[in-house]
């Protein structure tokens, strides 16, 4: 494929940003969520 | 069941893990399709992969700062001020910055193959990245000190504002000379020149996108409501020790 650096890493940064914001995101809400009962999580 | 998606994800639920299984499997499809399934195009030859990321990727962001904008307003004309409406906003206009910045990088990269330059003072270009700073400024207003129902007016007022940005970036190819490109799918005359295979995978990319955005602002938002009661806790207990201490003197 030609200027595959470019495509590929178009890819690349796509899917390394979007992991990157759902780790970070995952990682804060397991560290906020020691100090906080069960009741306070509407969601569940 | 819950037990165990607590454990590995404090903000996750059934509906949240069906969204994120879905998201897996479009976005797996998009990268296939895009990198390997449809053919070059005729003009922009082998570049045209590129489009199947960063044109969804825009829209998404457009989304985002569109929905952080209806959330603000929520929060400002509902009389009990919930904060989820704050809340909502804030995690989408995150999300928003996100993609808006995959939107920056990819274009650049698309922008140094047909153009032979990774950025051009170009009215779609200028437009956009002003876009992204300004939402910038948005989370930068969101951390200024004060109390949260201060970080939600301050904020919604900023949203209601960089909200009215987006037809400006939209209609910049019309409204001035552009190199960029004028709209392929959403032209005004409805006459799509595509091939199937491209359309359907732009659109996948499309749903891909929506399904991760939905997935990311769920989780992002109970974020912010464990980070608010974390904080609120942490002021009730320094208060708490504050007045026991006054006490004891």
């Amino acid at each position: 494929m030609k200027d595959a650096g470019f495509i590929f890493g178009s890819y690349i940064v796509t899917l390394g940003a979007i992991l990157m914001f759902t780790f970070a995101t995952l990682r804060r809400a397991k560290d906020s969520s020691q100090s906080v009962t069960e009741k306070d999580k509407t969601w569940l | 069941m819950s037990q165990v998606l607590q454990r590995t994800s404090p903000t996750g639920t059934r509906t949240t893990k069906v969204i994120g299984a879905l998201a897996l499997l479009v976005m797996a499809w998009v990268v296939v399709s895009g990198l390997i399934l449809t053919p070059q195009d005729v003009v922009q030859g082998e570049s045209v992969r590129i489009m199947y990321v960063h044109v969804p990727s825009a829209w998404i962001a457009y989304l985002a700062f569109i929905f952080t904008a209806v959330a603000s307003a929520s929060w400002l004309i509902s009389k009990k001020h919930s904060m989820g409406f704050d809340r909502f906003a804030g995690a989408s206009a995150e999300v928003g910055v996100m993609f808006m910045a995959i939107t920056l990088i990819t274009g650049s990269l698309w922008g140094r193959l047909t153009w032979g330059e990774f950025w051009q003072w170009d009215p779609r270009l200028t437009t956009t990245a002003f876009l992204f700073v300004t939402y910038v400024g948005y989370l930068a207003v969101r951390r200024l000190e004060g109390s949260v129902e201060q970080r939600a007016r301050r904020s919604a007022v900023v949203a209601m504002l960089a909200v009215l940005e987006i037809p400006l970036v939209h209609f910049s190819v019309v409204l001035w000379r552009s190199l960029h490109q004028g709209a392929t799918v959403l032209n005004p005359n409805g006459d799509v020149k595509m091939d199937d295979l491209m359309l359907f995978t732009l659109f996948s990319g499309v749903v891909g996108f929506t399904l991760v955005f939905v997935w990311l602002v769920l989780h992002r938002q109970r974020t912010m409501l464990l980070v608010d009661i974390a904080n609120r806790q942490g002021l009730d207990a320094a208060i708490a020790a504050r007045q026991t201490e006054s006490l004891v003197k």
